[in-house]
């Protein structure tokens, strides 16, 4: 009875050790969720919320019945759709990238590609954008270069024009994470048996067949659970990069969900249209994640999360 | 000679035929190819920074420095703000990283202990928070009602207890013997006794790990400070960096009027917009530079034992 009552007693006393942590997570990721409230009401910092403000749907309606917003709000989704869709559509890079680079024999070229390739993931958006202000400026090395050739005559504006927008940030996060991403792939073709490779290699097949039949079908599972994050994370691209890249002549087509939700706030002052939209975007996040992982569980009978 | 051997001499010869030759030389070409476009770019600006400002400024210099001076760097320390901001950045990498990866220590050790009182709702409770966002306002505004906009601190507290980080955690101590902390206790030796005596000696690899994914997100951490301070004395180095690179044109008349004997100033060395620009780039992406490759396999073992987890 008494060891019982002990063993209860550190049960609880160890619960206390943790109890401060689990308030500070309350805290910082349980207690904004209470923001969401701002959504119906119609709230003008720096005035206090108060209860007469309260206008229910207001701002719900509001985000798709003014024709100019609605064209915004439609512009933003077709922005956010792209940029997501050009990461999944392209998501098999870091995969190729790894299949080829482990058939690179030669070990101080291979760990040297690794190392330089993986730097750029470990710098800030603002440090990239500062990189590609250096060369894409109309005196950097882009615009020096194509004059030196005779190809242009004036600089181009690289980073001012709207065209292409898409790709651009679609290129400057590949140039950013490819290298990085590929890791996990070189972790998981180390993991594959080498019998494999020698039987296949035994009865005459060539490099690429070993690639096509053995070490692109024994990455497939990882590469699949990385496409269901991505599309669980298909709304959220994250604001910085965009942030730190957006001017005033290409912030119609770079402008993604999360960027349009900070500049509406910080920009415009709109503080509940933000909430409400914020909130929108969280409950649909919730919901492709829920699908994605259904989908996870289907295919390859175990969840991810 | 066994009929094996002959096989495998045969299937090598094969493997050497003209279309894998091709394919090994393309792919050393492309690889070098995207090696050199990864790093390019920093010895581009590098170069700038060491060459004439008269030159990098035309944005002449390609390939290798010309009219090389230092000049650039010492002009640097003497930009307002820059080394307060500096200041600011080598703290919350510091602090923000001891903080982080002491209690992430702890807690991951502590949800491997199944006497606790409902450990599995506890750390459900603390996992699901990787998978939903209040979003920037309601974070902001509870950020303000807790006083920890223009604070310090706002930039520590809030990643302090890090989800990922604990999984890792608890991943590494879930693979230590168990024995060690059943002998441990028969001797009598408490929770916390058992954490720091017989735990954090043996999870130093992960330790160091989190601590140099820490260090970066710090150091790289550019939202907070836009979202959280307008107190100049709070901003970082990204932050400043963020600012030089759109009013830089206002910025070097700074750096010119501080020098007294301006006039005398070789224009060579005078301050431009872009030699400001760039120099002060390289001073924020230099820890980055330095301490990556030494530290590489730190960071592959994080994502590995992350990718075993998820």
């Amino acid at each position: 009875m008494k060891s019982i009552s002990r063993r209860k007693m550190q049960s609880y006393r160890e619960f206390l050790y943790i109890l401060p942590f689990i308030a500070m997570v309350a805290v910082f990721s349980y207690y904004p969720l209470y923001g969401w409230f701002y959504s119906f009401f119609d709230f003008r910092p720096p005035k206090a919320l108060d209860l007469s403000s309260f206008v229910g749907l207001k701002w719900f309606v509001y985000l798709v019945n003014n024709p100019v917003r609605q064209k915004q709000v439609f512009q933003v989704l077709i922005n956010t759709f792209a940029m997501s869709g050009l990461n999944i559509l392209f998501s098999w890079l870091p995969m190729i990238f790894a299949v080829f680079l482990n058939e690179i024999k030669c070990m101080p070229f291979r760990k040297i590609v690794q190392t330089v390739t993986t730097i750029p993931n470990f710098i800030s958006w603002v440090l990239v954008y500062s990189i590609s202000y250096s060369l894409f400026c109309s005196t950097g090395m882009a615009n020096t270069l194509l004059q030196q050739l005779g190809l242009v005559s004036a600089p181009v504006q690289f980073l001012q024009s709207a065209s292409h927008i898409w790709i651009k940030m679609w290129a400057w996060g590949t140039w950013k994470n490819l290298g990085w991403a590929a890791i996990m792939y070189m972790a998981a073709i180390s993991g594959i048996d080498e019998e494999l490779n020698e039987a296949a290699r035994v009865d005459g097949a060539t490099r690429m067949q070993i690639i096509w039949h053995i070490t692109i079908p024994s990455l497939l599972p990882t590469f699949f659970v990385l496409l269901m994050l991505s599309i669980a994370n298909f709304l959220s691209n994250g604001m910085e990069q965009y942030y730190v890249f957006q001017n005033s002549f290409n912030k119609n087509t770079i402008q993604v969900l999360d960027l349009y939700v900070y500049n509406l706030a910080m920009g415009s002052g709109s503080y509940s249209v933000s909430t409400a939209l914020s909130m929108l975007k969280s409950l649909i996040s919730i919901a492709l994640l829920c699908a994605a992982n259904g989908l996870s569980k289907l295919v390859r009978g175990d969840s991810f999360i | 000679m066994s009929l094996l051997a002959k096989r495998k001499k045969r299937a090598l010869g094969r493997n050497r035929s003209f279309s894998d030759r091709l394919i090994s030389v393309l792919t050393y070409v492309l690889y070098a190819l995207f090696a050199l476009i990864c790093i390019y770019p920093f010895y581009y600006i590098f170069i700038n920074t060491i060459s004439s400002n008269l030159l990098s400024k035309r944005g002449v210099i390609l390939f290798w420095p010309r009219e090389i001076h230092f000049q650039n760097y010492l002009d640097a320390i003497k930009i307002n703000g820059l080394m307060d901001a500096a200041k600011v950045s080598v703290a919350r990498t510091v602090i923000g990283t001891l903080l982080t990866v002491i209690f992430s220590a702890f807690l991951g050790f502590m949800f491997t202990r199944d006497t606790m009182w409902k450990r599995k709702f506890w750390y459900r409770f603390v996992m699901i928070t990787m998978y939903f966002n209040a979003g920037v306002i309601p974070w902001y505004l509870t950020m303000r009602n807790l006083g920890l906009t223009n604070n310090f601190w706002g930039y520590v507290l809030p990643t302090m207890v890090a989800p990922f980080y604990i999984i890792l955690m608890k991943t590494y101590v879930e693979s230590t013997p168990k024995e060690l902390q059943q002998a441990a206790e028969i001797d009598g030796a408490g929770t916390l006794r058992i954490f720091f005596r017989i735990i954090l000696p043996i999870i130093k690899p992960i330790l160091a790990t989190i601590a140099i994914f820490t260090a970066v997100t710090q150091w790289n951490s550019f939202q907070d400070t836009l979202l959280l301070v307008t107190d100049n004395k709070l901003y970082t180095l990204q932050f400043t960096l963020y600012q030089y690179l759109n009013q830089a044109s206002s910025l070097k008349s700074l750096v010119n009027a501080t020098n007294s004997s301006a006039a005398s100033v070789a224009l060579a060395h005078a301050q431009t917009a872009t030699s400001i620009r760039m120099t002060v780039t390289i001073i924020v992406v230099f820890p980055i530079l330095t301490i990556y490759p030494i530290f590489q396999r730190f960071f592959v073992k994080g994502i590995m034992i992350g990718a075993v987890k998820g």
